[in-house]
């Protein structure tokens, strides 16, 4: 009994370590972003100064402002500038793919892909939107448990060699930022951006690259197998295969960006090789893309 | 062992695993090289492409050849080849008794071991033909005794050559010892040429056949040292011409520590065909007195040493004067007679006290010297204690200070009174002085006393009861002209004149030289004739052996003078150094006349020499190939398979190319920067002050003089740097020409070296401005706290007598007309060198004729850096006064930091008559 204890207790350890660690670098990367102007323009909810309006009947005493009021004989009241949340549904691919890095001073593409969109979110949430999953495991909510609760959601891993983006549970008019590699099958994402588009629902598309995989450096006979190891691809000579292995990419990359025209989303490729910053700053201008 | 040609092999059926290389040719080619498994999440993208050409399926042709290489040369390293093996064919046998006969010189040192096994090989095949062996040394013959080989191969160890030669007499013993049964002999020559082998020969070709064995390895042979125009020059000799030949001459003598240390190695060609070849070595006498021996390296011959004796050594003698810096009167130069009567027999050194003391000289001269600092006075003593001979001369200088005054100075034979006297002069009614004779018990006895040696000036010594006993010249008064002080093993010895001819004529007469040679301060060993010698009797140090190896005479009896020098080397006249009464001479094996010349053996005698093309294994170099090989291979395998370019081998090849780079970039700069500030200072002229310790003042110092480099550079032609600050301890002062020295009652009082280094500065011409900051109000009693640090800081510089700045100071008109020398405070003194006392005015001048050169301290209390003191951009930092007045007080302070400056780089420049027409219209008269 005490023994199960120990590894459960051993195991959560692991998991608190590896999760404040993730948050405390997302946290840290969505510091470097100034949060921009995102208000409504109109009075309403909000945090901003928007307007100082003459008492009307129906305001209560408690909403008049002392202050501008004391200079003259009239009472206003202070208006503040509404502004409304918007929903944000993330997907990020938790499959075996994306645990890979060329090199061990590279982050894996998991890694990145967490990191950006876990660093999102906080800007996001900080901003007043709600922020959750696709599907029904997370359901956007703002708030700062939430980002916890989102945090502890990405550090699980998935266990399909390509995973395929989650397209339930859409809210209408909402937000969404899909990151993956984008290495398997394209067709469940071309339904997912079909149906999103369907319901309104625009976005960004983050496809993370690890630099080997954009150069294809390899030379010699060689053996190439996937992460989780049920695919395998043998060849005599590496270095053959490139040009080859290039245009495939390209294609791919191609149909990605075609993709995302047709539905009104957004497209990015970010490698692993460069800052996390400018991934995060790009793809949050892209959310932001639509308040102008 | 199986032979090929010039090849052997101690293994040959080794060689049958080379017919396993074709099997090994087909299997290797069979296997290509094995896959890299990567992990690469983009397969899926590689699925269905095919390769377009099977390239490395099968390992290409050129590695296969490599390893085949690597294999073969594995097999045949291990079969053991040997190149020219040594077979086994006897030489020419004889039968009955044989008789060895060696010389035994020392020039068959050089390769006795070769001989030894030459006779070892002799000795074993006498052995297995049975003959009796019997063995004679022609330099020490004994009677020889026909038994076994075996017996004499045990002894084989024990035979040694002597370092002499066999010489007629003993060539004669030799021939009487002979036995007169028949025998073979086999005669070990060294190669040397001696008229009486002849009889000897004949001898033993009359008891049977002879064979000659001599080695035609080169002989060399080393000449003793000689003295040349200030050089060491030795003569090397060899046996025969041959082609050009390089050898190194070392130099072995003890090193400053006192362990054996190679002290110079000279490289020394023999030209083609010549059997002469000279070495000139230019050593510094210091270096020179060390040298225990001289040798050809590699030769291991006693005739490849030389033993120097005294005939190397000339005394030492450091010349030190306390004032030299009079530009351009030579005669007038403390040392200039010394230094003439010294340079033809005494090795001269120049230096501070400090630098010359480790060198250890004979005898240090102190030419008007006062005070020593603390430091320099024990080592002094230190010196004189073991041996020293301090020689001091009288000067104005001493004749000024408190030196041995009041009690004896330990570095002072006598004690002085103050002031000296003076005769003969125009004040005096007397006539100047000449010498008595000497006494009896001077070492100056029975020099002759020129009639024109007169003393003008001396300084007196003070009645003492020790007095009359460290006279050793005087005058016709009897006052004391020359007195001694014996200290431990050394002499203090001061002449109560000046070393230039001031005050007397001594120095410029032969007596002066004599005298010197008397206090063997100039005296050099030469050359003894065999009638010096006569009854004297020479105890060996050290000796050498036939392999010129040096060794300690141990209890070798002492040897008769006269045989000494011409007497032939033996077992009583070993070579080596002798000790006599006062001096050592050397013995050498070679002298200047001996001469190498080879023997001539006639037709009839065979002569064998050492040589035999060598036994080379080869074994090493195939093994050693075959790891290169197999190395080659490994990168190749790697290259092929495309791991050699990976990122990591990139990665690591980068970082050992960056480490490469690096390190030696980084020594480089840590020198440089060392040597920057020096470089930088010695430059252009530099203003310095002396880092006090007190930041604020430092800092003010330092305004103080950026200020007056500033203005300096607006008005005149000097364009001073940027100043520094010194620390007194670490510093080197000599690349400054002045220092601006602030007392506080706080700073240091800088170390013994500290002191000795500045009093090396003052004595150089350096200047040092003493500022105590505090309006000169004590006027240098002990009142002020600053004023009394002054003292205490001052006490040991050699600072000559001082007076506050006449009016006729060549400070008052080196650039501007000044009479005052004001700095934030405005008072009056300041403190110069005294002019010296017979300074007068000439009638129609203006001025005295002062001091030729610079003053070597200004002493004040004006504290003249805050009235200098200005920030980066030229805005003073001290308030001076109050409105023009003390501006006006500033200029002027500015103005006597320009004369001063002035006065340190011009010097007496001003005090010319040149510039007194247009100075007297200024002054209106």
């Amino acid at each position: 009994m005490s023994e199960r204890i120990a590894l459960l207790r051993r195991d959560a350890q692991e998991e608190a370590s590896r999760f404040p660690a993730l948050l405390a670098r997302a946290e840290h990367l969505a510091g470097t972003v100034l949060l921009g102007e995102h208000g409504r323009r109109r009075a309403g909810m909000g945090d901003d100064f928007w307007q100082y309006r003459p008492l009307r009947p129906g305001d209560t005493y408690r909403s008049i402002d002392w202050r501008r009021s004391g200079r003259g004989d009239e009472q206003f009241v202070r208006e503040r500038e509404w502004q409304i949340a918007q929903s944000v549904q993330l997907w990020v691919d938790g499959g075996a793919s994306m645990r890979f890095a060329s090199d061990k001073d590279l982050p894996s593409k998991a890694e990145r892909a967490r990191l950006v969109a876990l660093a999102t979110a906080i800007l996001l949430i900080r901003g007043g939107e709600r922020v959750g999953f696709t599907g029904w495991s997370l359901p956007p909510r703002n708030g700062d448990v939430q980002i916890l609760r989102l945090a502890e959601a990405l550090s699980e891993d998935g266990g399909e060699e390509y995973s395929e983006p989650e397209a339930r549970g859409m809210i209408p008019h909402a937000r969404a930022l899909f990151v993956s590699d984008f290495l398997g099958d394209l067709d469940p994402v071309e339904a997912a951006l079909t149906k999103a588009a369907d319901r309104g629902v625009r976005g960004v598309l983050c496809q993370v690259l690890d630099p080997s995989e954009e150069s294809f450096p390899f030379k010699g006979r060689t053996v190439f197998e996937s992460v989780g190891g049920t695919l395998a691809h043998e060849t005599l000579k590496a270095s053959d295969l490139r040009d080859r292995y290039l245009d495939r990419l390209h294609a791919r990359k191609d149909r990605l960006a075609q993709l995302s025209r047709l539905t009104g989303w957004q497209y990015l490729c970010h490698h692993t090789s460069d800052s996390a910053q400018s991934a995060l700053l790009w793809v949050y201008r892209a959310m932001d893309g639509g308040h102008g | 062992m199986t032979v090929l040609g010039p090849l052997g092999f101690t293994a040959p059926w080794l060689l049958l695993g080379l017919i396993a290389l074709p099997v090994l040719w087909v299997i290797l080619r069979a296997v290509p090289p094995a896959p890299i498994r990567r992990m690469f999440p983009g397969v899926v993208l590689l699925l269905g492409l095919k390769d377009e050409e099977q390239v490395t399926d099968r390992t290409p042709w050129w590695l296969l050849l490599m390893r085949m290489l690597a294999v073969a040369a594995v097999i045949v390293g291990l079969a053991g080849p040997v190149l020219n093996p040594q077979d086994e064919a006897g030489d020419s046998a004889g039968s009955g008794p044989l008789l060895v006969v060696m010389d035994a010189s020392w020039s068959s040192a050089s390769d006795w071991r070769a001989r030894l096994e030459a006779l070892d090989t002799l000795l074993t095949r006498a052995e297995r033909d049975g003959r009796p062996v019997a063995l004679m040394r022609l330099t020490d013959p004994q009677e020889p005794q026909f038994q076994a080989a075996g017996v004499l191969k045990s002894r084989l160890t024990g035979i040694l050559p002597e370092p002499w030669q066999p010489d007629e007499e003993r060539m004669a013993r030799a021939l009487s010892l002979l036995p007169e049964e028949d025998f073979d002999s086999y005669w070990m020559s060294d190669g040397l040429a001696r008229d009486s082998r002849a009889a000897l020969l004949s001898a033993l070709e009359s008891r049977g056949t002879v064979t000659v064995f001599e080695s035609p390895r080169a002989h060399y042979a080393l000449t003793p040292p000689r003295f040349e125009d200030g050089h060491v020059a030795l003569t090397l000799r060899r046996l025969r011409p041959g082609p050009e030949t390089e050898l190194s001459v070392a130099a072995h003598g003890l090193d400053p520590a006192g362990n054996p240390a190679v002290l110079a190695r000279n490289p020394v060609i023999f030209e083609q065909s010549a059997t002469e070849a000279e070495l000139v070595l230019n050593l510094p006498a210091e270096l020179r007195a060390r040298i225990t021996r001289f040798e050809i390296e590699g030769a291991r011959s006693a005739g490849a040493v030389a033993l120097p004796d005294d005939s190397l050594r000339r005394r030492e003698v450091a010349l030190i004067a306390g004032n030299e810096n009079r530009e351009g009167l030579e005669l007038l130069s403390p040392l200039h007679f010394l230094h003439k009567a010294l340079v033809p027999t005494a090795e001269l050194l120049d230096g501070t006290l400090e630098a010359v003391l480790p060198a250890n000289p004979d005898v240090i001269v102190l030419a008007d010297v006062a005070t020593l600092a603390p430091g320099e006075e024990a080592g002094i003593l230190e010196w004189l204690e073991a041996g020293g001979t301090l020689l001091r001369f009288a000067g104005p200088r001493l004749a000024a200070s408190d030196v041995s005054r009041s009690e004896e100075d330990a570095l002072m034979p006598v004690r002085l009174r103050a002031g000296g006297r003076s005769v003969g002069g125009a004040m005096s009614w007397g006539e100047p002085k000449s010498l008595a004779p000497f006494p009896e018990d001077s070492p100056f006895h029975g020099l002759d006393i020129p009639e024109d040696v007169t003393v003008s000036s001396q300084v007196m010594a003070q009645p003492d009861p020790t007095l009359a006993s460290r006279v050793i010249a005087q005058l016709t008064d009897g006052t004391p002209l020359v007195t001694r002080k014996r200290v431990g093993q050394g002499q203090v010895v001061l002449f109560h004149v000046t070393a230039n001819a001031e005050w007397s004529s001594l120095p410029l007469s032969g007596l002066f030289v004599q005298m010197l040679e008397r206090l063997a301060v100039s005296a050099m060993p030469a050359a003894p004739e065999a009638e010096d010698l006569e009854g004297t009797i020479w105890q060996p140090i050290r000796v050498l052996d036939a392999f010129g190896r040096v060794g300690d005479a141990g209890t070798l009896p002492g040897v008769a003078g006269e045989d000494l020098l011409s007497t032939p080397l033996g077992p009583e006249l070993m070579p080596g150094l002798y000790q006599g009464e006062e001096r050592s001479l050397a013995r050498n094996t070679v002298t200047a006349e001996t001469v190498l010349e080879p023997a001539l053996w006639p037709e009839r005698i065979s002569v064998e020499g050492l040589s035999r093309p060598q036994e080379t294994p080869l074994a090493g170099w195939l093994l050693a190939g075959a790891i290169a090989l197999l190395l080659a291979d490994v990168i190749a395998s790697l290259a092929l398979s495309g791991r050699l370019g990976g990122p990591r081998a990139r990665g690591a090849a980068a970082a050992l190319l960056a480490a490469l780079l690096i390190l030696p970039a980084q020594g480089r700069a840590q020198e440089e920067d060392s040597d920057a500030a020096a470089i930088l200072a010695a430059s252009e002229v530099t203003l310095a002050h002396v880092l006090t310790g007190d930041r604020q003042l430092d800092d003010l110092a330092q305004a103080g003089l950026r200020g007056l480099s500033d203005t300096l550079f607006f008005r005149t032609s000097v364009e001073p740097a940027e100043p520094v600050g010194v620390d007194l301890e670490t510093d080197e002062l000599a690349f400054f020409p002045m220092l601006y020295w602030p007392a506080t009652a706080g700073q240091p009082t800088p170390s013994a070296e500290a002191y000795a280094k500045l009093n090396e500065y003052l004595r150089s011409g350096g200047m040092i401005l003493f500022d105590t900051r505090d309006a000169d109000v004590a006027s240098f009693g002990a009142a002020s706290p600053e004023g009394r640090k002054l003292q205490q800081l001052a006490a040991p510089l050699d600072i000559p007598p001082l007076e506050p700045v006449p009016q006729d100071h060549v400070l008052t008109r080196t650039f501007y007309l000044l009479q005052d020398f004001p700095g934030r405070y405005a008072s009056r003194d300041v403190w110069v060198e005294a002019a010296p006392p017979d300074a007068e005015l000439i009638e129609g001048m203006p001025f005295r004729n002062l001091n030729d050169n610079v003053t070597p301290v200004v002493i004040g209390g004006n504290d003249w850096a805050a009235a200098w003191a200005t920030d980066e951009r030229g805005n003073p930092l001290v308030r001076m006064g109050s409105g023009f007045a003390g501006e006006r007080q500033r200029e002027i302070a500015y103005r006597f930091g320009v004369n001063l400056v002035m006065h340190v780089l011009t010097g007496n420049y001003k005090s010319d008559q040149v510039h007194v027409p247009a100075l007297l219209d200024r002054l209106g008269q």
